[in-house]
């Protein structure tokens, strides 16, 4: 499994042809705490960069982008009752949406955990 | 992920974005800072949601220097003003604050404005920060020669709002817990001279200092170091006005609403009722009798997602017919909440209406408002 970043801060877990996808520790940090989350329906398909999802601090509201194309399989449940799990588990239990990739080869585009956090340190 | 748009005031857009007397305290503090009516200003510190319940619980200290604190003096300054705005000032008790509404002469919302009379011939007030300048123009235009309007960009303004705040400060300067709501006064603190009301913008009890400058960051100090008192950003201080029905200037109100519109009308004094001799007198007082076309509500939003300003309020066939002012996530009540312009059919408590946010329903009540109940110190009864 591999994980890959993007520079509008989303992650995205790869483990064969099945991807997962939040936001970043530091996104979390930024936007604050967060009261809502609109993930995906399953079945949607997305192209790289679409708006994905929806993520509502108190203060404001978020576009999430496809950080890959491929079609939604499953929006995080649990984020419905408990959108603070953004918050306090950003880049495990507060997961957004899995999806399938239909191009893999979108994943070279990405950074890695270490180009990531380079990245950020530059912000 | 797309950047958060802030909700800062992006209406003034100066050359300079300037600094206030606490700049360096509140960066020292770990404050995020953003641009706010032409200043540098703390949106929050630790988060927005701690900072709020931390203020309804115990106190917060508002660091609001960005308003403009105004001076004005001169023989009959208190009638010269009633021109302007429908309050009763002339025989208005001293040290006495009121709320009151600079109104062009269509009875449209110039700013909103807290006044005190301090002496027959002084009347201090405070104006929004971002419309300060205006207001000062619009003064200076209306007011006759022998009134000396100050504005004091000397003096800091700190807020300290919540249930535990008086206590907190009284043990710093004695004698500001006998004031009651709306009281104001001068006090002494280490040789500075203070301006205290008690007063705010948050629903809760507390106080506004007036504090010159140089002295504002050794008070800031000296607060903060009383176990209630935690610094508190401008993000919680917009989620708590919200919740205490409070309308921001720029927002919830504009130059396009008048006083009837945004249920403010308790501001409109009956001897300057009864005088007709306010600016825009006739058309606020006609929709004072009749109701005003469109009104300012309060909205519990149905579900989880804030709607916050510029969804609309629809009609069954998808027609625009009102518009969201305000709206968030609110700590306290653990709902969205919102105010809106609605027309008058629906401004009922208890009717449901239909907004709508980025092409998405949304459901919500009207509510009566304060949303959180007001807990202002009116004396020992």
């Amino acid at each position: 499994m591999s994980r890959y970043f993007t520079e509008d801060h989303e992650w995205i877990e790869v483990d064969g042809q099945t991807g997962t996808v939040g936001i970043s520790d530091y996104a979390q940090g930024q936007l604050g705490d967060i009261v809502f989350v609109e993930a995906p329906d399953s079945g949607r398909s997305l192209s790289k960069g679409d708006e994905a999802a929806v993520v509502e601090s108190v203060k404001a509201a978020s576009d999430v982008y496809a950080p890959v194309s491929g079609t939604v399989t499953e929006g995080n449940p649990a984020l419905a009752d408990e959108p603070s799990l953004v918050n306090s588990d950003p880049e495990g239990e507060g997961w957004f949406f899995k999806l399938t990739l239909s191009d893999p080869s979108e994943l070279e585009a990405l950074m890695d955990e270490t180009a990531y956090a380079a990245f950020v340190a530059k912000l | 992920m797309s950047d958060p748009v802030l909700d800062t005031d992006d209406d003034l857009e100066p050359i300079e974005i300037l600094t206030l007397p606490l700049d360096a305290w509140h960066r020292h503090r770990g404050a995020r800072m953003v641009e706010f009516a032409g200043y540098h200003m703390p949106v929050q510190y630790e988060g927005i949601m701690a900072e709020h319940l931390w203020t309804r619980e115990h106190a917060g200290l508002f660091d609001v220097s960005h308003m403009g604190q105004l001076s004005l003096t001169g023989p009959g300054v208190a009638v010269a003003l009633e021109a302007l705005m429908p309050a009763a000032i002339s025989d208005a008790p001293l040290n006495k604050a009121r709320y009151s509404l600079l109104l062009d002469d269509a009875g449209g919302v110039l700013d909103d404005l807290m006044l005190t009379p301090q002496a027959e011939d002084r009347v201090y007030m405070v104006v929004n920060g971002a419309t300060k300048y205006d207001d000062v123009a619009h003064m200076i235009e209306r007011l006759p020669d022998e009134i000396t309007l100050n504005l004091m960009e000397e003096h800091g303004l700190l807020a300290v709002q919540g249930p535990e705040a008086v206590a907190a400060v009284a043990r710093l300067i004695p004698g500001v817990d006998a004031l009651v709501f709306m009281q104001a006064g001068a006090f002494d603190w280490q040789g500075h001279a203070l301006w205290i009301s008690r007063s705010g913008y948050t629903g809760e009890d507390g106080v506004e200092i007036s504090v010159p400058a140089e002295a504002a960051v050794a008070l800031a100090d000296a607060l903060v170091a009383q176990p209630e008192i935690r610094p508190i950003g401008l993000g919680a201080r917009d989620s708590l006005r919200l919740e205490a029905g409070l309308p921001l200037y720029g927002h919830d109100l504009d130059p396009t609403t008048t006083p009837v519109m945004a249920d403010l009308a308790f501001a409109l004094a009956k001897r300057r009722r009864e005088a007709a001799d306010f600016p825009g007198a006739a058309r606020i007082l006609a929709e004072r009798e009749q109701g005003a076309a469109l009104r300012r509500v309060g909205l519990l939003v149905e579900g989880r997602q804030p709607v916050r300003e510029g969804a609309t309020v629809v009609d069954v066939g998808g027609e625009s017919v009102g518009r969201v002012t305000s709206g968030g996530f609110a700590p306290s009540v653990g709902a969205p909440i919102a105010m809106a312009y609605v027309p008058a059919a629906l401004a009922a408590p208890g009717t449901r209406v239909t907004l709508s946010q980025r092409g998405k329903p949304h459901q919500a009540t009207v509510a009566p408002m304060p949303f959180v109940p007001h807990r202002y110190f009116r004396g020992v009864k």
